[in-house]
Order: structure tokens, then C-alpha cells, then sequence
């Protein structure tokens, strides 16, 4: 359902345009908001059926644009750059049904505002929860332009005609008129009936679909681009915080003598620690108050707390592992079951198990959490790189018991995200100091506090067996993994995975197996859990996929024939996903294999025998409803340095607003999926995390990432679907998969570190 | 006190001399096009030129700053540089908090090798970390600045 009003005598983009502009104002109310976002939703609860609380949430999202009388437009972006390309794909597509010149487009950046609808930009929801409503907006926004033009005239509205120059014309007494000139009567218009507007065919399109450069390009290269560290507010104070070195820990005393010494500090102020479950309240602990950010560093240095480091502090990974492991082994929770396995494994025959295991990771975006907080009085106005303003709002509003609408909170660009940006605890710190300063504060986290001190992606356990046929093909199929869910960030006694979870390649598999159940363990946390850049697809996917090319080796064939045959027939599977989505969007067998045979195809596989150092590999998973599939070429010395000349991705995301942006993604995923697999590792000693910097939590450099990522994208008329996290699943298995093939080594527990590559 | 030129105009500062020449140009002159990535020179994000040399401004205390420093703002004061009109053309960055770092490292690469090899261009980043993953593409826009250089 889609409501457009006429609100241009309103104040939606205060001060940006002059009076007589046009601004239309769109709702939404998409059935899917939102629902594999993650396990939040429904904590602790399994997904078998579907949790309808998931899909009913009411969401209203809504965009705004504004024609100004020089002809300008205003398009507002209410969701977050961070390298995703929003900016440029989503008022591209109002352009597009605008018929708007490009070059005459501004893009503004929203404020959280909950009259823009959900603006967490997370689960790689913004081109497809928001192109329908984009391209309603600019076409009913052109009728509305042509209606005036045609009323201007006296002519019929039917005789006169919008076009790429920005103008409306009418042919037969060769006149037209600028949007500029026609904005003043357009805003006079009642907004159309949505049967009288008129959507252009694909064929129609002229910025859908064709390859466009980024927005903010060019001020991002002459670092003009304001990033959340760059704010700089009048009369700021910096602030640099001692978190406590364990989840849960507290303050029992503070020496702040030699940190009062240093120059440029002003005072230290203590932050109260959390109410469990800790969400997204700030962690406590002391906070140094300086003239700069160097001097707060360097104060905080010198501080000497005697921490009270709580329960956690019994918490240590390697101990940890171990009992993830031991839990995987043993039957858990049923996610999924169909047929009988338990009566095909008895049979006895070819059986095969095998246990895998994923550490926690750190996002390690490269700009750490930082917020600019100015309290005044019951106001509060906050500038934050944040994936999330509305939680913004939220938060800092709790945080200080005033009204959310309260709370401004202006959207940086953000020095990458991957999930740790929307999460505002950082921002709730900064509003907390700004109030206890009466001045305003940015707060600045270094490397260590954002290494040390993430919400961090979970530690899973997996363990998989499968009974094989004659022909070596599966007839029953058990999987089980471990790990403490995200849920636990919200409920302290959530130990199973949310239905988010279990949805992220866990429930089903897309393969042809007559006898299948997944099942969930439980696991507690004891560290912040969240979600990273495609969260549990990340493990679920090494699992299934790393697997599948294990029974293929048992059945003495060809990985990528085994998949192919194991994908099967053209179906629709079922118990995947809330049915609602699967009306929209079905997950279809046939569109995974055929990103399985284009990637294979490019990649010209099976034309070099795999071995002596060298090998391919191939991983196929569908993550955030779009198809991919993932062949990576490896060359593996005889000291065990693993090279990733070539990167050969396919990609079916249904339509694709700026395939531009789709390749920049796909390329991204590769150099994130090379991360995770050769070093991503975050451990824990008595509950402080172990790693601190990029020298000991390292992530790929140009040298060791693939030389070169060949994007392949699916033309398609089907719905757009995500594109900024499901390049990262399949990459992680198809390099294991190609190592395996290059080396003959399997590699079962991530990193490659742990199994003597680099 | 300490004294130098950024972007060509004269400074001295009589803080503290310990003060990383990072902070000093982002908190005290307000040039924040030069990044904070991890203050240990591991990430190259706060890439600036020390005489026309690229070096890591985090570890770089300004009481020991003696020549000319250039940030990102001073390559850019006259327009694009042929290094940024490459990186715009390649479409490099994503969220592009790094970029500013690697531009300045390949604007003292091209310097020192105006037509470098794969390996070189390998050698001279592999400091400068881009969490988003454009090395492909940082690799492509330097040959094509250096392409352009030549034409």
C-alpha cells in the first residue's frame, strides 16, 4: 500500500527550498520490512513454523523530494552511505520515473525521522524495500508536472509529454516549460489517483539498470565527504573512554592523578555500567574529558582503574570452543525435518560427518564508532556515522529519559558499517558525557576500543552427516550448529538461535535430499553479539557448502557436476523463509544453478586439472534473497602461502538498479570473504578479548587479496533483492573448497592461520 | 616550538609536542580529509607527504615535523589531481573513509616510479587497508593515472 500526499506547504526540507517548490511526500507499507533481518525480532525463538510477529510490525517508510523553482531536485537519501552506493541507486530510480536530469540532482541526507520509515540500513534491504515506492514518487511527481504544463496551456494532459531535458512539452504548438517553472503549480495539484499514474516499462528506463558512478565521488577523493570523525561542533570537548576490559565489568576505583596531568585534560567523569541485557546501552566504565582527541587518548593512558570484572571474566575461547564442539555432537533443537534420516543412517552404508568451526569476528570498519552529542536542556542533537539514526533517537532518548522526538540525530557518511553502525551505544556515550559536561562532546573510540569492544559476529560449531546412495548421492542429511545467538544482546536468556538465524542457511538446504533435519544447540554469550556483513550465512554457508565438495570427493566426482546434480530439479523450496516473501520473492532451485553454471563457465572450469599447488573451488548459497555463486582459483606454495589470482562470481539479485554498484559490491565481498577466511579471528583470555589492533586482528591488504574479482550479473525482470552482504557467504567455501583441491588439505575451523596457510 | 609548512602555509605549534601530526592536522588546523585508522602506521588512512613523500601521520609527533607537510586538501586546492581524476574515473571508492590515504600513498608512488608494475603498485600499497575491498580497482586507477601521466 502506497499513499503519496501533496505537502509541499509543509517543512519537510527545512530551508532548502524557496517558497512555491514542490514536494511530495510517499508512504509505504511494505509487507516485508525487515524480516530476515536477524534474530532481534523474536530472540531466542526457532523458526519452525515462521514467527509471524516477524512480518506484521507496521512500517511506514516514506521518501521526500522537492523540485526547486530554478528546477533543482531535491532528493532526500533516508538511508545510510557507507559504501553500499544508496546515495546514488535509490534517487536514481526517482530520477528515473522523473525523468529528472541527472545533473540536476541533489542528493540530501535524511535525518533520522520516522516519517521516512525504516532507515536501519542493514540486511541489504534499501533498493529492495524502497524501489517501488522511489519509482511511484517520481512518476506521479512527473504527472503532477505534466498536469500543470497542460493546464497552464489549456491543452489536454494527454498531448503533452515529460522528458530526459528536465522540461514538459507540448508538440503540436511546440511549447514546453521547465520543471523549475513548473514547480510553483505543480505543488498547487492534489496529488493523482495511484491507478492514474503511470510506471515506464523496463524498456523505458534510462538510469535503472545502467551502470552509474558514485554520487559523492568526487568530494570522497578531495576528502571533503564529512565522515562522523570529521564533525567538528563549536565549543566540543573530546572524550576518550576506559571501557571495562569484560562484558559486564565495573568500576571499584579510579586514579586520575598522572591523567589530570596530562595537557589538555580537563576532568574524568565515570559512566554508569549497563542493565543486562546490555543492548545497545553504552558498557561503562571512565571517560577522560580533553581539548582534542590526542590528549584524551593520552590521559586515558594514564589511567589507573581497579576493575570488578564480573562473571565473564571466566570466559576463555579455546575452553569455549570446546563445549561448542561437545554440544554440536549431541542432538539439539529440530529447526527443519523432512523424511525420516535417523531411519537412513541406521541402514548403515556410506555415511560421512564432518565438524566445522567459525571464530567471532570484529567488524574493523576502517572509521572506529564516533558521535558528536550536544545536550541542551531536553533537546539533545546528535551527529553520528550510524547505520541507524532512529536507534539513535531511541537510545539516547531512554538513555536521558527524555521523548525520542527529542533527540536530532544528523547522518555522517560512514567509514564503513558492515553491521557495527547500527548499533548506537557509541552515540548513547557521547550524549551521557554531554549532558554530564553542558557542553558538547565527541566521543572517539581508537582501534583498540573498536577491536576490543565490538558486538562481535558468533563463534559457531557445526557438525553434518550424510548417508550416500549407490551413485554417491545423499539420501539423508543432518545438520547442527552451535552459537550464542544475537538474540542474547537483547535477552540475557537466549541460548538458541533467532528465526533470522536460522533462515541464514540453516533451516533448508538447496539440494536434493529425500531425508533432511536441521537442528540448533544452545550456547550462552559472553561477549556482545551481533550482526556482520550476512551474519550466520557466514558460517552455515562454509559448513553446507564445504560439505557438499566433501561428499563429492567421497563420491569420487567432479565438485562442480556433484553440485550441479545435487541442486536437482527446478523447484520452489519451501520452509525457508516467512511465506509472505516467498510470494515475492520464491527461492528457486533453477535461478542457483544458473549462477552455478555462468560462474563455472567464466571461470572455464574443469579445463585445468586441479592439484600440485593449484585449484579451483566452487560455492553456491543464496543469502539476503539473491542467487550467487562463487568459483575461486588458488595457488598454494609449499610453505602453505595461499594466492587468490581469480575471483569468478555470478550474481541473480533479480532487477539491479546500478550494476555499478552491484560489481563494486561483489568485488568488496571477495576482499571481506578473503579476511574471514585467511586471519578473521577474535579470541578471549579471561574474558578480555585478545586481539586489539590491525598487527593481530588483520584483514586482507592488496597483496594477499584476489588480484582479480570477474563479476557476472543476471539480466532479470523479477524484484530487486539484497546486494550488499551475499557476496560474502559463498566466497569462504569455494576458497577452502579450491585449497582443498590445490593441496588435498580440508579445511574444517576457520582461519587458514589455524591450518598451517597464510 | 615546532615549525613546518602544511599545504604550503607556515604553522607552529607550542602544544604537545608528542601530539601525533595527525591529530594536529584533523583537531587543531581542522584538515580532516587526513583519517584516523588505527594509530600504529598499520593502516595507512592517515597517508600524508613529508617532502613530497608519503608517511604515516599517526606516528609522527609534530615536534619532530621539519619539512613540508601536504594533506589530501593541499593536492586538491587548484581541482582534482590527475590521481583523484583517475580514482573518480575507476569509480574506486565505496564508503571512501581510506581513499584519501591511498590517493596521497599513490600520488608518492607515481613520484618515485611513474610507470610501476603490478608488484610495485602491490609493494607501495599493501600498507594502506581498504575494508571495503577496492584494491582491484585502486590497482586499476593508478595505472590509468599513470597512463595519463605519460599522454
Amino acid at each position: 500500500m502506497i499513499t503519496i500526499e501533496n505537502v509541499s506547504r509543509r517543512n519537510f526540507l527545512q530551508g532548502m527550498l524557496s517558497a512555491g517548490a514542490f514536494v511530495l511526500c510517499v508512504r509505504t507499507n511494505p509487507l516485508l520490512a525487515n524480516a530476515v533481518r536477524s534474530g532481534t525480532a523474536n530472540a531466542g525463538a526457532l523458526a519452525a513454523p515462521w514467527d509471524p510477529s516477524l512480518d506484521t510490525t507496521a512500517f511506514h517508510p516514506g521518501v521526500y523530494l522537492g523540485i526547486q523553482t530554478d528546477g533543482t531536485v531535491f532528493i532526500v537519501a533516508h538511508r545510510t552511505e557507507m559504501g553500499n552506493g544508496v546515495r546514488t541507486s535509490l534517487p536514481r530510480i526517482l530520477a528515473d520515473e522523473l525523468d529528472a536530469d541527472w545533473s540536476r540532482v541533489q542528493v540530501i541526507q535524511g535525518d533520522g525521522d520516522e516519517r521516512y520509515g525504516s532507515q536501519d540500513t542493514d540486511g541489504s534491504h534499501s533498493v529492495r524495500e524502497f524501489f517501488d515506492t522511489m519509482r511511484e514518487a517520481g512518476a506521479t511527481a512527473r504527472l503532477m508536472l505534466v498536469r500543470a504544463a497542460a493546464q497552464q496551456w489549456g491543452v489536454p494532459e494527454e498531448q503533452c509529454m515529460a522528458d530526459p531535458a528536465h522540461v514538459v512539452t507540448h508538440k503540436a504548438s511546440s511549447r514546453s516549460l521547465g520543471y523549475g517553472e513548473l514547480a510553483t503549480l505543480a505543488a498547487k495539484l492534489p496529488v493523482p489517483k495511484k491507478e492514474e499514474v503511470k510506471l515506464k516499462s523496463p524498456e523505458q528506463w534510462r538510469y535503472i539498470g545502467k551502470p552509474a558512478p558514485g554520487y559523492d565521488v568526487t568530494d570522497v577523493c578531495a576528502g571533503k565527504a564529512q565522515f562522523g570523525m570529521d564533525v567538528r561542533v563549536d565549543g566540543m570537548l573530546y572524550a576518550a573512554v576506559a571501557h571495562p576490559p569484560v562484558l559486564g565489568g565495573k568500576v571499584k576505583g579510579v586514579d586520575d592523578s598522572a591523567t589530570l596531568k596530562v595537557k589538555g585534560v580537563q576532568k574524568t567523569v565515570s559512566i554508569d555500567p549497563f542493565t543486562p541485557p546490555h543492548a545497545f546501552q553504552p558498557l561503562g566504565g571512565v571517560a577522560v574529558i580533553a581539548d582534542n582527541t590526542w590528549s584524551a587518548f593520552k590521559g586515558r593512558k594514564q589511567l589507573k582503574v581497579d576493575w570488578d570484572n564480573g562473571a565473564n571474566a571466566a570466559y576463555t575461547s579455546s575452553e569455549y570452543k570446546k563445549q561448542l564442539q561437545e554440544t554440536a555432537r549431541q542432538p539439539g533443537r529440530v529447526v527443519h525435518s523432512a523424511g525420516d534420516p535417523d531411519a537412513e543412517f541406521a541402514k548403515g552404508g556410506k555415511i560421512v560427518e564432518a565438524e566445522y568451526f567459525a571464530p567471532h569476528l570484529a567488524h574493523a570498519s576502517m572509521e572506529p564508532p564516533v558521535a558528536v552529542a550536544d545536550v541542551r536542556g531536553d533537546k539533545v542533537t546528535v551527529w553520528s556515522p550510524t547505520q541507524n539514526p532512529q536507534g539513535v533517537q531511541e537510545e539516547v532518548a531512554k538513555a536521558l529519559g527524555l521523548k525520542k522526538e527529542n533527540v536530532t540525530c544528523h547522518v555522517t557518511f560512514l567509514g564503513g558499517g558492515f553491521g557495527r553502525k547500527s548499533k548506537p551505544d557509541y552515540a548513547v556515550e557521547a550524549a551521557v558525557l554531554s549532558k554530564k559536561m553542558g557542553k558538547p562532546v565527541k566521543v572517539v573510540w581508537s582501534r583498540e576500543d573498536d577491536i576490543q569492544f565490538d558486538y562481535y559476529h558468533s563463534v559457531a560449531a557445526m557438525y553434518l552427516k550424510a548417508a550416500l546412495d549407490d551413485s554417491g548421492r545423499p539420501r539423508a542429511w543432518l545438520q547442527r550448529s552451535v552459537f550464542p545467538p544475537i538474540g542474547s544482546t537483547f535477552d540475557k536468556t537466549a541460548v538458541y538461535g533467532g528465526a533470522g538465524e536460522m533462515s541464514m542457511g540453516w533451516n533448508v538446504v538447496p539440494f536434493e535430499v529425500p531425508n533432511f533435519r536441521s537442528e540448533n544447540g544452545q550456547a550462552v554469550a559472553h561477549v556482545r553479539i551481533g550482526w556482520l556483513r550476512s551474519v550466520a550465512n557466514i558460517y552455515h554457508a562454509f559448513a553446507v557448502q564445504s560439505f557438499a565438495n566433501e561428499l563429492a570427493v567421497a563420491a569420487g566426482q567432479d565438485s562442480y557436476d556433484y553440485l550441479i546434480a545435487l541442486m536437482g530439479s527446478a523447484r520452489t523450496l519451501e520452509g525457508t523463509q516467512p511465506p509472505e516473501q516467498s510470494q515475492k520473492y520464491p527461492y528457486e532451485t533453477a535461478r542457483l544453478k544458473h549462477v552455478a553454471e555462468l560462474a563455472a563457465a567464466k571461470a572455464n572450469w574443469g579445463k585445468k586439472k586441479s592439484g600440485n599447488g593449484w585449484g579451483m573451488g566452487i560455492a553456491v548459497h543464496r543469502s539476503f534473497l539473491t542467487y550467487v555463486a562463487t568459483v575461486v582459483e588458488a595457488e598454494v606454495d609449499s610453505s602453505g602461502t595461499v594466492r587468490i589470482p581469480h575471483v569468478y562470481t555470478a550474481v541473480d539479485a533479480g532487477i539491479v538498479a546500478n550494476p555499478e554498484m552491484v560489481r563494486s559490491q561483489f568485488e568488496g565481498a571477495a576482499v571481506f570473504g578473503t579476511s574471514i577466511a585467511r586471519t578473521g579471528e577474535i579470541t578471549a583470555t579471561n574474558g578480555v578479548i585478545d586481539q586489539s589492533n590491525f598487527h593481530n586482528y588483520q584483514v586482507a591488504r592488496m597483496n594477499d587479496a584476489p588480484v582479480h574479482v570477474d563479476v557476472q550479473i543476471v539480466e532479470s525482470t523479477v524484484p530487486p533483492a539484497g546486494v550488499g552482504e551475499p557476496g560474502v557467504p559463498p566466497f569462504v567455501p569455494a576458497l577452502c573448497n579450491a585449497i582443498y583441491a590445490a593441496t588435498g588439505k580440508r579445511v574444517r575451523e576457520l582461519p587458514l592461520t589455524r591450518n598451517g596457510f597464510a | 616550538m615546532a615549525h613546518f609548512k602544511v599545504n604550503g602555509v607556515s604553522r607552529s605549534f607550542d602544544g604537545d609536542p608528542e601530539m601525533p601530526l595527525l591529530w594536529y592536522l584533523r583537531d587543531i588546523l581542522g584538515l580532516t580529509g587526513t583519517k584516523f585508522g588505527c594509530g600504529m602506521a598499520l593502516c595507512g588512512a592517515c597517508t600524508v607527504l613529508e617532502n613530497g613523500k608519503a608517511i604515516r601521520s599517526c606516528n609522527k609527533q609534530v615536534g619532530t615535523v621539519t619539512g613540508e607537510i601536504t594533506t589530501i586538501e593541499g593536492i586538491s586546492a587548484h581541482g582534482p589531481h590527475a590521481v583523484q581524476k583517475a580514482w573518480a574515473e575507476v569509480n574506486v571508492p565505496q564508503c571512501g573513509y581510506c581513499q584519501t590515504g591511498q590517493i596521497m600513498q599513490a600520488v608518492s608512488l607515481l613520484a618515485a616510479k611513474p610507470h610501476p608494475s603490478d608488484e610495485d603498485i602491490d609493494e607501495g600499497m599493501a600498507g594502506n587497508i581498504c575494508r571495503c575491498g577496492t584494491y582491484q580497482r585502486i590497482r586499476a586507477a593508478i595505472k590509468t593515472a599513470a597512463a595519463k601521466e605519460t599522454a
